[in-house]
């Protein structure tokens, strides 16, 4: 048993060896993803950013993936097995992934882990994300000014911060153009299923939603908005093949100039533990081309307000806002910062219906 | 909170679109079991069936053709299955667990270019006068031409298993397959036959979720229906008429879940997100509390390797 182990170990490092002669300059990249490449959507995205980055590099880099891996310590044990092949930097790109990123990197201090849509760092954990709430403060407008039963249908995933800072920016946008509009929120309680995300939406249309938004990951709801004849926005990817007619925008997901960027870092020996959170200027969340549905000034106000999101005029959260018991959160012309937002946890005044806990 | 919001009749009707890709793979699975063969492989051969009816239907622009052709990719990856268990004799649960795997990367290689495609529209029926009926027309009369096969489908295996001599022979083979065999009665082929059915039911399932139920390939988009299928078959005790309340009642606590949430109840979806297993397991635990009632209706052989000289 001994004897096998010191061959074994031996092999090992041999292997490790050959592979470190090898990589001397090549950089091996891992990547993990919640839901299959193909999904159009969230995974879709990410795997794009994977492609860049061979684009970049070319035979400098190699990368490798596992898709639809659960959130759960199937993740730890997928990451474990990329870190012993040698990977020297891995993207977990989801956000239950985050306790499982940590583990694994405590135990391989020599390799470098960036998490998305994460909080918890360390020497050799990055965080990042993107502002996506500043795209939905995009869509928010449109919607509210585009809605004729005065009521959209948001798709929920997981109560997770993230989650909850779309919906409040969607309705603090559309509730400025538009003082009757109601939300609908359907909590699904996962990122990809195609059958309960049509299902929802489903429920969302039959009870007056005439514009849909989701916050998962396929474009199960966009083909049922396409069907029905009602509007719905592109998720992640821009999703117009699924409803060439219901789409009026969407909010793209670009993660290549990051990937590249963390990549080179690598490279140079420059990474270093960061946390990122960039949004509609540095590129990282993109609006989709607007539909010829939407009214010529509705287009001309939401690309100001896009504009203006970029430039650092305007923020998303901007008091005189109440939270849903109607204590102040932000006085007048307050702006939120970024800790509660990381953390948010409520729903803004005119919401109705509870975060699930 | 406002309840008048939620529409009785459209609430139905999405309950039975959200439940028949599970019923028709649950029926399927029924007959199996009840031919003593458990196979694992519902999710792998639903999601075959999706594409192998996604990419026939497209291509053809019939969805009936792509019904039809994903009962044939069904019934074919079950093939495999077949050969295994019934001439190889592996073991049932391993080879149905590899055959999930193996349709669900089957499946994404096989629609890699079919992403983002839309399949051709399939019919409602539309009888004049009848459908156009309050309340009744769009409840009994107006339904995708599927649902009602589908229960045509649960009527004649129901038919077949208790009124036919072939089912009593089928169920010969699931509850004794030595005392069929002595009989004279071809074990395998019995067994066989009944994976094949379905998987074809299986197939079919897995192409009314593609077809109807969302109307697009995405890769994995069963998500677990296989799985619920299984424990629908338990849930009905391996009693056809079951299968249609498990499936209903299944597909029901998700729509009506969702319209609850829709309609500003607030309700612990976690809970009934699990609802469907939970009760499947307080199933599960009655039967087996009374011994008498269990072995009357799981079929003695279930899951049991036959082979003629042993």
């Amino acid at each position: 048993m001994k004897l096998l182990k010191t061959l074994l170990t031996g092999a090992a490092l041999a292997v490790g060896l050959s592979g470190a002669v090898h990589a001397a300059e090549k950089v091996k990249v891992g990547f993990i993803y919640v839901g299959p490449t193909g999904d159009f959507g969230w995974s879709y995205e990410h795997d794009q950013g994977r492609l860049a980055v061979e684009e970049a590099f070319g035979d400098n880099v190699e990368t490798v993936f596992v898709e639809s891996v659960p959130e759960s310590a199937d993740s730890e044990r997928v990451m474990t097995q990329m870190a012993l092949s040698g990977t020297d930097l891995i993207f977990a790109t989801s956000f239950n992934y985050m306790d499982h990123v940590m583990n694994v990197a405590k135990k391989f201090p020599n390799v470098k882990f960036e998490h998305a849509t994460g909080f918890k760092r360390s020497d050799n954990v990055s965080t990042y994300s993107a502002r996506f709430y500043e795209g939905r403060t995009v869509i928010g407008h449109i919607a509210g000014n585009m809605t004729e039963t005065n009521t959209i249908g948001y798709i929920a995933s997981y109560p997770i911060p993230e989650v909850i800072r779309g919906i409040n920016a969607a309705y603090i946008a559309a509730k400025k153009v538009n003082p009757d509009v109601k939300m609908k929120i359907v909590w699904v309680f996962t990122w990809f299923d195609p059958g309960k995300e049509a299902d929802a939406a489903t429920a969302l249309i039959d009870q007056g939603a005439d514009i849909i938004m989701q916050h998962t990951d396929s474009p199960a709801a966009m083909t049922i908005a396409e069907e029905k004849g009602i509007y719905a926005f592109g998720q992640a990817s821009d999703m117009i093949q699924f409803g060439p007619n219901a789409r009026l925008s969407s909010i793209i997901d670009n993660w290549a100039p990051y990937y590249v960027n963390r990549v080179k870092a690598v490279m140079d020996g420059t990474w270093a533990s960061t946390d990122t959170w960039d949004g509609i200027k540095p590129g990282m969340v993109g609006i989709g081309a607007f539909s010829d549905k939407i009214p010529a000034d509705v287009q001309a106000s939401a690309t100001a307000i896009k504009d203006a999101l970029s430039a650092g005029t305007m923020h998303s959260f901007t008091g005189p806002l109440n939270k849903q018991d109607g204590s102040v959160w932000l006085k007048d012309g307050e702006t939120a910062d970024d800790g509660t937002l990381a953390g948010m946890n409520f729903y803004v005044e005119g919401i109705d219906g509870e975060v699930p806990q | 909170m406002d309840f008048s919001t939620i529409s009785s009749v459209s609430l139905i009707t999405s309950l039975m679109v959200a439940a028949t890709p599970i019923l028709l793979a649950a029926i399927g699975e029924l007959v199996v079991e009840k031919s003593g063969v458990l196979n694992l492989g519902v999710e792998g051969m639903m999601i075959i069936g999706a594409i192998c009816g996604f990419i026939v239907a497209v291509e053809t622009g019939s969805p009936w053709l792509g019904f039809l052709a994903a009962m044939a990719g069904g019934a074919a990856i079950s093939f495999i299955f077949a050969v295994l268990t019934q001439y190889m004799l592996t073991n049932q649960v391993a080879t149905g667990l590899a055959l999930t795997l193996f349709g669900l990367g089957f499946a994404a290689l096989l629609g890699h270019s079919y992403a983002g495609v839309k399949p051709p529209k399939f019919g409602h029926l539309d009888i004049p006068i009848l459908s156009d009926i309050p309340v009744i027309g769009p409840l009994i009369f107006s339904h995708d031409y599927m649902i009602y096969i589908s229960l045509i489908i649960i009527a004649a295996v129901w038919y077949f298993l208790t009124r036919t001599r072939g089912g009593l022979v089928l169920r010969a083979a699931g509850e004794n397959h030595d005392a069929a065999h002595a009989l004279g009665y071809k074990v395998i082929r019995i067994r066989i036959m009944a994976i094949l059915f379905g998987g074809a039911m299986a197939g079919l399932g897995g192409a009314y979720l593609s077809l109807v139920r969302v109307p697009q390939w995405t890769e994995g988009m069963t998500a677990g229906a296989g799985w619920i299928a299984l424990a629908l078959v338990v849930f009905a005790s391996w009693k056809p008429w079951r299968i249609i309340l498990g499936a209903y009642l299944f597909g029901g606590i998700t729509v009506l879940q969702l319209n609850l949430q829709a309609a500003g109840a607030n309700i612990p979806v976690a809970y009934l997100s699990m609802a469907p297993y939970l009760v499947t397991i307080i199933v599960l635990v009655i039967m087996s509390s009374d011994k008498k009632r269990a072995s009357l209706n799981a079929p003695a052989c279930l899951g049991r390797i036959f082979h003629a000289s042993s």
